[in-house]
């Protein structure tokens, strides 16, 4: 879950990180206010969860309180790779003689977490891995014992850095990877750290991601963040439908309807479970079909949850018929999911003989599944018919339309 | 022979006293399975199957050989269930529960490496070795179990439980079935990976082949390719690679908590570059991978 900047600045300042003065704005007449309040000149900072803002023009200057205002206008206004900004960021203007990277990352592969820090910040950091690998350190450390500050200072000095910035870098590397750990991060960046003319050294600009399963136990920052817990932070917006599938997962705590993401095609896919599903999705495409969604249907849903995910897909424009198709998954019963999926398909005034494109659930209870598919005329294939197949049967029934 | 299990393998399930895993209990029993008892504090004195409940590891532990357990508990108690079991000197730990934040996971399985204890998972299905031993869920009930796992000589890896057991029964269908198959978890850090396991399949004779599942994200690709390009493997290496659709989607999460493409590196296109580079074949379907590998096997590389 990613934060915005000024929430990952509002969590590093926790920390004692220092920062320059800063206002969140709103709108462009709260810009305007912060402008001047802060004094002098100020930079704007779309706050928007994507990168590349500055490429997009989301960074802007102003002089004055009545230029900050025209660029906050324009800052609002601009939606970046189709995200829109929740405000604007005022912040005073410092001027930069040199700038630093750091971030604390997990490694999956030490199975730690990792310290990347360079004395070249400000760019894309991959690149600097590539081109100046001696201005990159890599510092794992333990996860067992408790943060100490020389981990930080390794990881400052091991690129060269020394004299009063290697204290300053330390202080900030070191609250970094204490806010990391604290705080369940998956990532948390700062990028530039900059060293002003008169020697004190800031933090610029600030990512993190938070990790998805900690919501609940990180509940108190999020409280203080003022996220709620509907706010997904996905790359892009949940549209309707996706919220609408949210809500079908949320009404039953039998089984899982997670992960509902809208695609534009005319296969409506009821498919499970987790990895069954990215197989099934790629195997639609590989057989020439386009897909209406992706879902995640597992876990041993009830009749009305498959229902319900059911009329959900067939209430989407374009969508001609739907497919019911999942690895072998034992746990989850055949003869539940479709009743669910023939009810789905009833209710929203369907026929399932010719709404349904195929059923392969290779689950417990087949038999019963089988006699409930047949009064129905759906067809059914069980797991000698691969997940490959199941799908190019399903995409080859709307090869006419 | 197989790996991690076999018929002697005695364990315990943490959690046993949850709905979940009291249908495990009677499904591992089924399979005939060693399962000596369970922990649920409070429950000490009960039997879920006829198999003894206590409130703590040590209380098995302290009067049998326990070789090792299976975690069931849920998310927020599951680290403190793994460190029970590790000081209580189990060294084969399958951890089933998901949704557990990676910092705790890090540090249980830091914690497992310092005490020379092997984990796996977590969020996974589990162990089989079809006809000796399970550990975990994989399968499901016993008939069903038989069909998905004939035994035979393809040992399976797999970041997917479901997956695990689909290419199984590709594999079992297609005559050539398992040694042994190891559901090794969904999430960004787990226990054992692919290159972690493969010395155990390497010294297993019953092992002729090796089939993976792979997904978008991490680096646990690379590490097996890494692997097999620096050693001189018997095992031919047949991977499915699922979430290609994922390449054009950066950011966005589908599938398990690991499977999300951040980085250059975590694109399926360039994990497929990787693998092919080092000699493992990637099926572009999953009835593809029995045949490759028998290929594979009858031209002995």
């Amino acid at each position: 879950m990613r934060l915005y900047e000024f929430e990952a600045k509002q969590v590093i300042a926790k920390f004692g990180v220092p920062l320059p003065k800063r206002t969140m704005a709103r709108t462009a007449e709260e810009a305007e206010a912060a402008a001047t309040s802060i004094g002098g000149s100020v930079v704007l900072k779309s706050q928007v969860l994507s990168g590349g803002r500055m490429k997009a023009g989301g960074v802007l200057f102003a002089e004055t309180p009545a230029e900050a205002k025209a660029a906050a206008t324009t800052i609002l206004a601009l939606t970046i790779n189709g995200l829109e900004p929740t405000g604007v960021l005022v912040e005073e203007r410092r001027k930069v003689v040199q700038e630093y990277y750091a971030a604390v990352t997990w490694d999956g592969r030490a199975k730690s977490p990792l310290i990347i820090f360079s004395d070249m910040g400000g760019i894309d950091i991959e690149e600097v891995a590539e081109q100046h690998p001696e201005h990159l350190s890599r510092t794992h450390f333990s996860n067992l014992r408790p943060f100490s500050d020389y981990i930080a200072k390794v990881a400052v000095s091991s690129v060269g850095v020394t004299g009063n910035e290697l204290g300053a870098l330390t202080r900030i590397v070191s609250a970094l990877a204490r806010a990391f750990l604290q705080y369940d991060m998956t990532l948390a960046e700062i990028n530039p750290i900059a060293r002003l003319e008169d020697g004190t050294i800031i933090a610029l600009d600030s990512h993190m991601d938070m990790e998805e399963e900690a919501r609940g136990s990180q509940r108190a920052l999020l409280t203080e963040l003022a996220i709620s817990d509907d706010e997904t932070r996905q790359a892009r917006p949940p549209t309707p439908f996706e919220i609408a599938g949210g809500q079908v997962d949320a009404s039953d705590p039998r089984g899982v309807a997670g992960r509902v993401v809208e695609f534009d095609g005319n296969l409506g896919l009821i498919i499970g479970a987790g990895g069954g599903s990215l197989t099934l999705f790629d195997a639609v495409r590989a057989a020439g079909g386009r897909a209406a969604n992706y879902c995640e249907i597992g876990g041993n849903p009830s009749v009305g949850k498959a229902a319900a995910l059911t009329k959900l897909v067939l209430s989407k424009p374009g969508v001609e018929k739907i497919a019911v198709m999942m690895s072998v998954v034992s746990n989850t019963r055949a003869d539940m999911m479709a009743r669910g999926v023939v009810l789905g398909c009833i209710e929203a005034g369907k026929d399932p003989a010719e709404t349904i494109a195929i059923f392969r659930v290779p689950g417990s209870w087949e038999e019963e599944a089988v006699k409930i598919l047949q009064k129905y005329h759906v067809e059914y294939v069980d797991r000698t018919v691969s997940l490959f197949e199941a799908a190019r049967r399903a995409v080859a029934k709307l090869g006419g339309s | 022979m197989s790996i991690l299990v076999d018929e002697n393998t005695t364990f315990i399930i943490q959690g046993i006293t949850g709905r979940e895993a009291v249908t495990m209990t009677r499904e591992l029993l089924d399979y005939g399975s060693k399962v000596i008892g369970g922990v649920t504090p409070g429950r000490k004195g009960r039997d879920v199957h006829g198999v003894p409940v206590e409130d703590t590891v040590r209380a098995f532990t302290a009067r049998e050989r326990v070789d090792g357990a299976v975690v069931v508990v849920p998310p927020a108690f599951a680290t403190d269930a793994i460190f029970e079991a590790i000081e209580a000197g189990i060294k084969l730990i399958v951890v089933v529960t998901e949704r557990i934040p990676r910092r705790q996971v890090a540090q249980v399985v830091e914690y497992a490496k310092q005490e020379g204890v092997r984990i796996i998972g977590p969020n996974c299905l589990g162990v089989i070795s079809p006809g000796r031993a399970r550990m975990g869920g994989v399968g499901g009930a016993l008939e069903s179990t038989n069909r998905a796992f004939k035994p035979g000589s393809i040992g399976v890896m797999s970041r997917s439980g479901g997956m695990t057991v689909e290419i199984s029964n590709a594999l079992s269908v297609a005559g050539l079935g398992i040694s042994t198959a190891v559901s090794i978890g969904g999430d960004a850090i787990i226990g054992s990976s692919y290159a972690e396991l493969m010395p155990l399949f390497e010294a297993d004779p019953q092992t002729k082949g090796i089939a993976i599942y792979s997904e978008p994200g991490g680096r646990m690709e690379a590490e097996l390719a890494d692997y097999m390009t620096a050693v001189n493997s018997r095992l031919p290496v047949v991977a499915f690679m699922a979430g290609r659709f994922m390449d054009e989607m950066p950011g966005m999460r589908f599938g398990h908590a690991g499977t999300i493409v951040e980085g250059r590196a975590d694109t399926t296109a360039e994990k497929i570059a990787r693998m092919n580079a080092a000699g493992i074949s990637v099926a572009d379907r999953i009835e593809d991978m029995p045949v490759i590998l028998a290929e594979r096997i009858a031209k002995g590389s």
